[in-house]
């Protein structure tokens, strides 16, 4: 069963792998976007371990719709309202449990990925976050582990991919090539899951 | 009544009328599409309409701050029109009407060009018409052809 300590460690190694790569991500962003995305994370991700230190919710669903909140005001580029989408609706659809199933979390965090996608008219294929997203919400069922693979694998399927949505879909075929930066943060972000976990090859262990 | 300080940015609401939200990832944009707006509109212009452009330290970006306290100020219960520029500025707002408690009950995300659409918007919204008379004329504007 996943606790509150668990949403919180999770957050806390995802904020703490987007300040280590964020020089990285405002790299990848510089060809084909606007060059913010590793400070803008690392801005909202900093504010969402500030928040979670100071008002200690309880219940996962707590944990993860105040940061989802957080994410939301304080990015200011298009990743704010994508993440904090998605944290915030699992959070919600978790409820107000104490503790939650691996199979609760899953399910919650792949209808939430499905939401981001109509949020920002995206699909597979286009680019975006969601080609990290996606796969690792299937491989969730497995492991976490598999979940951090599975996203890793799916940032770099995006390297060859022509952006379909955002800012680099108006550089056309000029932005073949480059590894998408949203789908890189994605990686980072479910591999933080994965280390939340324990770190451990097993990964996300199903009792 | 000019309902858009110059001097201050000051904007009041002004119960029964639609206010007018204009968010761009640039303040200087935002702030400009707003006086655009409100001077082609003459003196007919009453409806309140508040810029909620880039980010609060005056970068280029979004602030959900900034867009939920100018739909805020604008609130005169008869609703109000969010026009938007690209990006995390559709986004942000998106997200903010998702939350459901954020922004003022009534508020609308307008499919319309932000420049075309604040003209409209502005000029309708004064007439004391109501927010789905005020949409539709910022949506039309995307039927206005520049060329052929």
């Amino acid at each position: 069963m996943l606790d509150a300590g668990f949403f919180r460690r999770w957050l806390t190694a995802a904020a703490a792998a987007v300040d280590r790569e964020a020089e990285r991500l405002t790299e990848l962003d510089s060809p084909i976007g606007d060059a913010d995305h590793g400070s803008n994370l690392q801005r909202g991700f900093a504010a969402v371990v500030t928040t979670l230190d100071q008002e200690a919710p309880a219940t996962p669903g707590a944990v993860l719709v105040l940061a989802g909140r957080q994410l939301i005001s304080t990015v200011g580029g298009a990743s704010g309202p994508l993440y904090g989408t998605l944290l915030r609706r699992t959070g919600k659809a978790l409820g107000e449990a104490a503790e939650v199933s691996e199979q609760d979390f899953a399910d919650a965090l792949k209808e939430s990925v499905e939401a981001v996608g109509r949020l920002g008219g995206a699909a597979v294929g286009d680019k975006t976050m969601l080609d990290a997203l996606v796969p690792a919400v299937d491989a969730l069922a497995e492991s976490f582990t598999a979940a951090a693979a599975a996203a890793e694998k799916g940032a770099e399927s995006t390297v060859p991919l022509q952006a379909r949505k955002g800012r680099a879909s108006y550089l056309g075929e000029r932005s073949i090539g480059h590894q998408d930066p949203g789908a890189t943060s994605s990686a980072l972000i479910v591999t933080a899951l994965a280390e939340a976990a324990g770190g451990s090859a097993s990964g996300g262990d199903h009792e | 009544m000019v309902t858009m300080s110059e001097a201050s940015g000051e904007t009041r609401a002004v119960p029964g009328t639609v206010g007018i939200v204009l968010v761009s990832h640039s303040g200087p944009v935002a702030g400009s599409v707003a006086e655009l707006a409100v001077g082609l509109a003459g003196g007919t212009a009453t409806a309140p309409v508040a810029p909620a452009g880039g980010t609060e330290d005056g970068g280029l970006g979004t602030s959900s701050e900034l867009i939920t306290s100018a739909a805020r100020a604008v609130d005169g219960g008869a609703g109000v029109a969010v026009l938007v520029d690209l990006g995390s500025a559709v986004l942000t707002v998106k997200a903010l009407l998702a939350e459901g408690d954020e922004l003022p009950d009534g508020t609308r995300l307008v499919d319309a060009p932000l420049v075309e659409g604040a003209v409209a918007a502005v000029v309708t919204a004064s007439t004391g018409a109501d927010l789905d008379a005020v949409e539709a004329a910022a949506r039309e504007a995307y039927d206005y052809r520049k060329a052929d």
